[in-house]
């Protein structure tokens, strides 16, 4: 499915073919109907693909491939973007969290809290994962849909959370019970059994939502998120490394195998961290525009935005999942926080938009369209919720599946105009983007904003009058000798997804390789496919890039050298990425998060431990 | 194709069974909307399950869904008879599935081995093949037109999206997909991945009150 209306003579050609054929057909006697009988023809009137009378292979979602979209037509720019709920804190949980797991009581947890005495939970929440439902579309345009959601909602309500600070590192440390309220009936697709990553929080492991701990319905799950900065109980005892800091985090479902399901089906949300510098407030620290409440149009200028793209059943209207995909799916519609392309009403003055892509299998590049298809540039300041250097003027942000790119717009002169965010990387189906990048106002325009609220103060910083140097925290150093360089070779064997030439193995299994504790590890991926990309996510760390196909990253631009923990590994590439792996031990997953990818056993499943191991090629 | 005549149609006609019935008869709209009310269950019969009359091993002719698939705990991969490359040990992995899953196979849950070459593999081959690797009742291998294969392959996914690759009949070989049809619950694992693992990939698809059952006869957490 292709679904940027980028011309594509070939397709055009195949398909003036296939209409030729039809008229033929017509006029050697067949009328409409008979075909439509035959079932040579669908409603749609596209010819079944019988001995080569159409060039549209069939699909895997058992329809016929086209450049037209394969959802039913909603109208753009209607709806306003929702800003997400800010999730509220519980009194007290019951029965009362306890380090070992309470499996009397059904948790599902079977590893007990390692870091719960030393960072006991400041606050608590609760959320129940079930069905809930909701509208994507303008009224009347699309049925009501029904999702899984945390609490019911799809995004998820939003984390704000801060890190504790030098006296008290642990005053930001939390606990999440998360409840597996989900119904037996899943409407078509989805596994009600689930496990929930913190994407990518320095989390105990047996909090992080390791794809194997998952809870069955009925049971509880509690994640202790400490909220502290890697380092706390090693390189930087008692602070952790400021230079650690991550801002802009996600959450999602991670079960084993069924993620792209669950999580297409809504179980996605996103999780904000703030601290003494990037405070939310911006009369202080970093001076980033105001987090407000994350509601009021007036104050809150820090803005959470959610993009996925679904498809919709043509006939029933309904969110359809393609159950037998193993290489991406692609939706025809673009949702920013859970509405098909809605409208943001913004005052001229400058904004902090957090951008997040759940996938399942896309990947973006945003530009924003401004008026006479011009290009307005602004600000990136982070990738993956890190902060850079300093901001970086660009034209441009690409990310894939799990990335984030915070930016800054500038709208101050911008009163009464009209932008667009525009997806223009062309992409046709799961194996990743073509390369190709769209022309001004040729891509999928996602998100209208209009300037047009009033005019309020500003007081964030300027990103172009900061002087020369580093604005932000600077990047920790990548010095300390490696205890040992790994390679993860990402492949396809067979119609299977492979790395290192094996498979994922189960959970069942030993874990492929440990890492030690408290060590510094080398780690190149390799992607010798020039038909695939794949988004590699490490759980837990933060990884700096060390090289590109042998370049350093500094030659590429200043963003390839930002702390992040997806690798957006494209066609025939080999990448150098530099770890450390710290305070806390357990399972994790290495894996693909093009979803489809992951759910088909494009992961390894290794452990931090106090040993280690030496395998150069797990 | 474009001197395409009648007689050529009609011949296309008779040759190839009409292998998609994409068109279903009209059902009912709902009255305050647009769209159809057709319950998911039904939509991914449809999608992804057309009635195609197939042969098993045994020389029996049976209906993709409505004997195969309804109401049923289905395992599917792809092969062929002469395959020399991971046919077999995909195979003999299945085997040892069987056993383990015991005399549930053929009760509730069924094993399904479609053919990538029907042309060759023919009842007496399949029969063969099904002898040599000792599969018991609940498997089946099956057969059928090469359109009709050629279709089942594409909606169950074994596909590849570069058409060169999709050539090399290899590639269709290393997944198995598993679901049970009326719980909506389906899924893929590598079918080189342990038959414990695949046990337990199983049980989440399990009927919820045999659930614990499966994975205790099969995969260990």
């Amino acid at each position: 499915m292709a679904y940027i209306s980028k011309r594509n003579r070939k397709k055009e050609k195949d398909r003036q073919t296939a209409a030729n054929n039809r008229a033929e057909l017509i006029a050697a006697g067949f009328k409409r109907r008979d075909l439509l009988k035959m079932g040579l023809l669908t409603s749609a009137g596209m010819l079944i693909p019988k001995k080569g009378l159409s060039a549209h292979p069939l699909n895997t979602m058992g329809a016929f491939d086209d450049d037209e979209p394969n959802s039913p037509p909603t109208t753009p720019f209607v709806e306003n973007m929702p800003r997400l709920p800010v999730l509220a804190p519980v009194a007290s949980l019951t029965p009362a969290p306890t380090i070992a797991p309470n499996t009397a009581a059904g948790e599902a947890r079977t590893v007990p809290h390692q870091a719960f005495a030393q960072f006991p939970p400041q606050r608590f929440y609760e959320l129940s994962q079930q069905a809930g439902t909701v509208l994507m579309a303008p009224a009347g345009e699309l049925p009501p849909q029904t999702i899984w959601g945390f609490n019911g909602i799809t995004p998820g309500p939003l984390f704000v959370e801060h890190y504790g600070n030098l006296g008290n590192p642990g005053a930001g440390s939390i606990l999440v019970r998360q409840r597996n309220n989900l119904p037996a009936n899943n409407g078509g697709f989805g596994l009600p059994s689930v496990t929930t990553h913190l994407h990518n929080g320095h989390t105990p492991l047996e909090s992080d939502g390791f794809p194997c701990f998952f809870m069955e319905q009925g049971q509880f799950y509690d994640h202790h998120y400490p909220n502290v900065y890697a380092g706390i109980n090693s390189t930087h005892p008692g602070t952790g490394d400021i230079k650690e800091a991550m801002h802009s985090l996600w959450y999602h479902d991670h079960r084993i195998d069924h993620t792209a399901e669950n999580t297409y089906k809504g179980l996605a949300g996103a999780y904000i961290l703030f601290n003494e510098f990037d405070t939310g407030n911006e009369n202080t620290g970093f001076r980033l525009p105001s987090f407000g409440d994350g509601q009021n149009p007036l104050t809150s200028f820090d803005i959470q935005m959610v993009f996925n793209d679904k498809v919709f059943d043509n006939d029933t209207g309904l969110l359809r999942f393609d159950l037998f995909n193993t290489d991406g799916i692609l939706g025809d519609k673009f949702l920013v926080n859970g509405k098909i392309q809605p409208v943001l009403h913004v005052s001229p003055r400058r904004y902090r938009f957090r951008w997040l892509n759940t996938g399942p299998s896309r990947f973006y590049q945003m530009f924003l369209l401004g008026p006479s298809n011009s290009t307005k540039s602004f600000w990136q300041i982070s990738t993956d919720g890190n902060l850079l250097e300093r901001p970086v003027q660009v034209n441009s942000s690409r990310f894939a599946v799990a990335e984030r790119v915070d930016v800054i717009v500038d709208f101050t002169n911008d009163a009464g105009k009209t932008f667009y965010i525009e997806n223009r990387l062309d992409q046709q189906d799961g194996r990743g983007p073509t390369g190709d990048v769209l022309g001004a106002g040729q891509g999928n325009k996602i998100l209208k904003i209009i300037v047009d609220g009033p005019v309020v103060a500003d007081n964030s910083v300027n990103p172009a009058t900061i002087p020369a140097g580093t604005y932000f925290y600077g990047f920790p150093n990548t010095n300390d000798a490696p205890r040992i360089t790994r390679t993860f070779r990402f492949e396809r064997g067979n119609g299977q997804w492979q790395v290192n030439g094996q498979l994922v193995g189960g959970c069942n299994q030993a874990p492929r390789f440990a890492i030690k504790r408290n060590t510094v590890e080398k780690w190149i991926f390799q992607n010798n496919s020039g038909g695939w990309q794949h988004p590699i996510h490490m759980h837990f760390e933060e990884f700096q890039t060390l090289s590109i196909n042998g370049n350093p990253p500094a030659s590429t631009g200043l963003i390839t050298r930002g702390r992040k923990d997806v690798f957006r590994l494209e066609h025939n590439m080999e990448a150098q990425v530099y770890f450390r792996f710290r305070d806390f031990v357990g399972r994790f997953p290495l894996h693909c998060h093009n979803v489809v990818h992951e759910d088909h056993a494009m992961m390894v499943l290794g452990i931090i431990d106090d040993v280690g191991d030496n395998k150069t090629q797990p | 194709m474009t001197d395409l005549k009648r007689r050529n149609i009609v011949a296309a006609l008779a040759a190839a069974p009409l292998a998609v019935p994409l068109l279903t008869q009209a059902q009912a709209p709902d009255a305050s909307s647009k769209f159809k009310t057709i319950p998911s269950r039904e939509r991914i019969r449809q999608r992804y399950f057309p009635n195609l009359v197939l042969t098993t091993h045994e020389g029996r002719t049976v209906k993709f869904y409505d004997d195969l698939v309804k109401d049923k705990i289905v395992i599917f991969n792809m092969f062929y008879a002469k395959c020399e490359g991971i046919c077999s040990p995909i195979t003999r992995n299945l085997a040892r599935l069987q056993q383990m899953l015991g005399n549930r196979v053929g009760k509730d849950i069924f094993m399904y081995s479609f053919t990538l070459k029907p042309k060759e593999d023919n009842v007496e081959a399949l029969a063969h093949y099904a002898h040599m690797h000792k599969a018991k009742p609940g498997w089946f291998f099956l057969t059928g037109s090469v359109a009709d294969m050629e279709t089942v392959r594409r909606k169950l996914g074994f596909v590849d999206p570069d058409p060169e690759v999709d050539k090399d009949l290899s590639n269709h070989i290393g997944v198995i997909k598993y679901g049970n049809e009326p719980l909506e619950r389906w899924g893929g694992c590598p079918g080189m991945s342990s038959p414990e693992w695949i046990a337990e990939t199983l049980s989440w698809v399990d009927w919820p009150k045999n659930q614990a059952k499966l994975k205790a006869n099969g995969g260990a957490k």
